[in-house]
């Protein structure tokens, strides 16, 4: 029996034995022929970067089986941050920061990278999920959008730790090569998205 | 209490005298640009032409006499320098003249109270999609945080923008909601998405060179609000998802939209969301959600000097929302 362990504004998650089931399921609200296309779209994204990001060294379940629609991942056992995020450590925001940069290094970018995206097991790992929204790009935007979508993220819902945000990208920093002009793209994304 | 507002933020020019139950009076002035998109200057020189009489007339149309005004208000920012700029002054004139505190209101907080007060929501979600701002913001620890936004410009100004392309004068947006009405085909566009923020302008670009090519403008203008609002609806999913959250605000001109609002319900739907929009007069820039905010924040505590400088792009989560729990 699979059990529908989570129902995300994305897709449902199943649980089934050691194996978790994720389905893009059709959003009525949508034209039907942009819904096919968007699901379709993101399901193969979220395959391939989860598979590239795993073989540079940034934690990602393993991939098991996928469909038009659906991907079988490995089942984790762990917790979205988002929920422990007052009890990581300092180590934890440093592994976070280093796995963005190998991202960025080998040019993928997330897409999603909000708290509810990287979980920490048990025994003290740190993963990355929901690549549905990555892609290839070497543009320094992305990257920039990134950074921005996850510290805004932590200053929306997690207002008291918001000193993780230097931590997070002090170590980014210090893996990443040309960091100089993300990290400039990433106070003009701050600064846009405002009046004029 | 009595409050008086004055919007004018941008294009429309609005004053509402509102008390604690409801809106006494409610009056406005558009600026209708003479070609084009909204040119700062003439807007502003249009809204110091008509302010005068647009405050007369709302005072008398709340049969009210100006010293039963308990408190002025008006439209601090985000918006035009020199429209801002004109409001403020008459603020402070009415400040002066009738000895009442005055309050200058986060123009973007104002569309989120108002909608509160016209829906009876209390702790929603909101999307506010304006002409400037397309926003996803929830209440959390004292602030309206802002969970995601567009990256580049507004959904109403894209709307405009491609708008004016077909030789539509401003506002845009409602012409091409008819125009979408006629349309059938879904014309591939740019779907842009990212995390919890979105941007518009590569879709619009996309629209155009669309129309160049050929296709039809009622289908492009389907396709442009089938893609944006499924962006918007998106977004809002979400975040609610992510907050936990149970209701949902859709605020702001483009609000007015009934394909967007027919998109939300469904959304809504879908996970028991209970949905509301403010009535129409509350839904675009108005001078009664200045007003009204201004006597939660009054309330609370808040009082402006007459000294007051407008803050052209003041941030919604700069304002401690020191009226809510």
């Amino acid at each position: 029996m699979s059990e529908l362990i989570a129902r995300g504004a994305e897709a449902e998650l199943y649980k089934k034995n050691q194996e978790i089931i994720k389905i893009r399921k059709p959003k009525k609200y949508r034209n039907k022929t942009l819904d096919e296309r968007i699901r379709k779209n993101r399901t193969k994204k979220e395959a391939k970067a989860t598979r590239e990001a795993r073989k540079i060294g940034v934690p990602t379940p393993i991939i098991l089986d996928m469909k038009d629609f659906e991907i079988k991942f490995e089942y984790l056992d762990g917790e979205k941050i988002k929920k422990i995020y007052s009890r990581l450590n300092q180590n934890d925001f440093r592994k976070i920061g280093k796995y963005i940069a190998k991202l960025h290094q080998n040019r993928i970018f997330h897409g999603d990278l909000t708290t509810s995206n990287i979980l920490k097991t048990n025994r003290n790992k740190i993963y990355f999920i929901d690549f549905g929204l990555s892609g290839y790009d070497g543009h320094i935007e992305p990257k920039g959008v990134d950074l921005h979508v996850l510290f805004q993220t932590i200053r929306s819902s997690h207002p008291e730790h918001t000193d993780s945000i230097n931590i997070i990208l002090n170590s980014y920093k210090s893996s990443m090569n040309n960091q100089k002009e993300i990290i400039q793209r990433l106070n003009e994304i701050e600064e846009r998205g405002r009046y004029f | 209490m009595i409050s008086l507002g004055i919007e004018g933020t941008a294009w429309n020019l609005s004053v509402g005298i509102v008390n604690d139950q409801k809106i006494l009076s409610h009056q406005q002035h558009p600026y209708q640009p003479s070609d084009g998109g909204i040119h700062p200057r003439e807007a502003s020189q249009h809204h110091s032409d008509k302010i005068a009489k647009i405050i007369k007339k709302t005072v008398s149309n709340a049969n009210i006499q100006p010293q039963q005004i308990d408190l002025i208000s008006f439209s601090l920012g985000p918006g035009m320098g020199p429209c801002l700029r004109v409001i403020a002054t008459a603020a402070r004139a009415l400040t002066l003249t009738l000895e009442k505190p005055l309050v200058g209101v986060n123009h973007c907080i104002a569309h989120i109270e108002s909608g509160k007060w016209s829906t009876g929501l209390d702790d929603p979600i909101i999307l506010y999609v304006s002409g400037a701002n397309s926003q996803v913001l929830g209440y959390k620890s004292k602030r309206y945080r802002v969970f995601g936004e567009t990256l580049d410009i507004g959904l109403g100004n894209a709307l405009d923008k491609f708008a004016r392309k077909l030789n539509l004068n401003h506002p845009g947006g409602p012409k091409i909601e008819k125009l979408a009405k006629k349309g059938e085909k879904l014309i591939e566009l740019p779907y842009s998405v990212k995390g919890m923020d979105f941007s518009f302008s590569g879709l619009v670009t996309a629209a155009e060179k669309k129309l160049q090519r050929g296709e039809k403008k009622e289908d492009i203008c389907y396709s442009l609000q089938e893609y944006s609002f499924s962006m918007l609806t998106e977004v809002a999913e979400r975040a609610l998802a992510h907050s936990g959250k149970k209701e949902l605000l859709l605020c702001g001109g483009v609000g007015k939209n009934q394909r967007l609002k027919q998109m939300l319900k469904e959304m809504s739907l879908e996970y028991q969301i209970k949905f509301g929009y403010p009535k129409k007069e509350l839904m675009g820039d108005n001078g009664a959600m200045i007003a009204h905010t201004a006597i939660k924040m009054y309330e609370s505590g808040i009082e402006h000097s007459p000294g007051i400088e407008v803050k052209t792009d003041y941030r919604t989560d700069e304002v401690e929302v020191k009226w809510r729990e």
